[in-house]
């Protein structure tokens, strides 16, 4: 699993590739933690970008909700971006869009 | 139960085997010629298994972790069994966000995707200590 992070606008993107299960999931825990700060700093909003994830179970959805949880509470946006159809299929059946919204 | 073709393997229960158990069952599963939905739908089940043994059994401090997979016809028999502390009441936590482990951000969600995503699933006491957990998924390719 790897992160890359883009900026632009009030609005930055992490680019997630690889596969999230429990075994990657503390590294996306800490990197999207690291970042908290500093879009704190800036009220930017965080588009999580889900296209190049080639597998996820679960506890991806256990890691949003963590991050949901925390992101909320310093007032900044979370969003889910081009989830493959399978990842998608998880995402509704989960229902995490009714607290994450999907953008186009 | 006779299969046409059966797998049975043990591996430590460490989450960074997860990957490897749901890529071993996915590719045992390819002479039924599965489409790649269905792969996914048996690589996620395998995956929520693996790690609730891991997680919830084992309470991550490690143990035994047994995978049998039998093909018979054209369904794909699964089998995970752990000797882990087990679950106290098995009905609710089949139930959709049932979780004990809140705290570590787990979504209770495993089971609910594992019968979602196979044609069956039960979840038994192992004997003497430890879960069972059966799924069985027919594929249509």
């Amino acid at each position: 699993m790897e992160i890359v992070y883009k900026n632009s606008n009030n609005c930055t993107i992490a680019e997630l590739s690889g596969e999230l299960d429990e075994y990657s999931a503390e590294y996306v825990r800490i990197s999207l933690d690291d970042i908290l700060k500093d879009l704190a700093a800036h009220k930017s909003k965080l588009v999580l970008d889900f296209s190049k994830v080639s597998f996820m179970d679960s506890t991806g959805i256990g890691v949003l909700l963590g991050r949901y949880n925390k992101y909320s509470k310093c007032d900044i946006e979370l969003f889910i971006k081009n989830p493959t159809s399978y990842v998608n299929r998880i995402f509704e059946m989960t229902g995490i869009y009714q607290i994450i919204p999907k953008v186009g | 139960m006779a299969f046409d073709n059966y797998f049975k393997l043990e591996f430590d229960a460490k989450n960074v085997n997860e990957s490897f158990a749901r890529s071993v069952v996915a590719m045992f599963c390819t002479e039924l010629k599965p489409t790649l939905s269905e792969i996914n739908d048996i690589k996620t089940a395998v995956s929520e298994a693996v790690t609730n043994s891991i997680v919830h059994g084992y309470e991550n401090k490690g143990g035994k972790i047994t995978l049998e997979v039998g093909l018979a016809g054209n369904a794909v028999d699964i089998k995970v069994t752990d000797t882990g502390v087990g679950i106290g009441d098995i009905d609710m936590a089949l139930q959709p966000f049932y979780t004990t482990k809140s705290q570590q951000e787990h979504s209770g969600m495993g089971f609910t995707l594992m019968d979602s995503f196979m044609n069956s699933l039960d979840v038994e006491p192992n004997t003497p200590q430890g879960l069972v957990v059966h799924m069985r998924k027919v594929i249509k390719g």
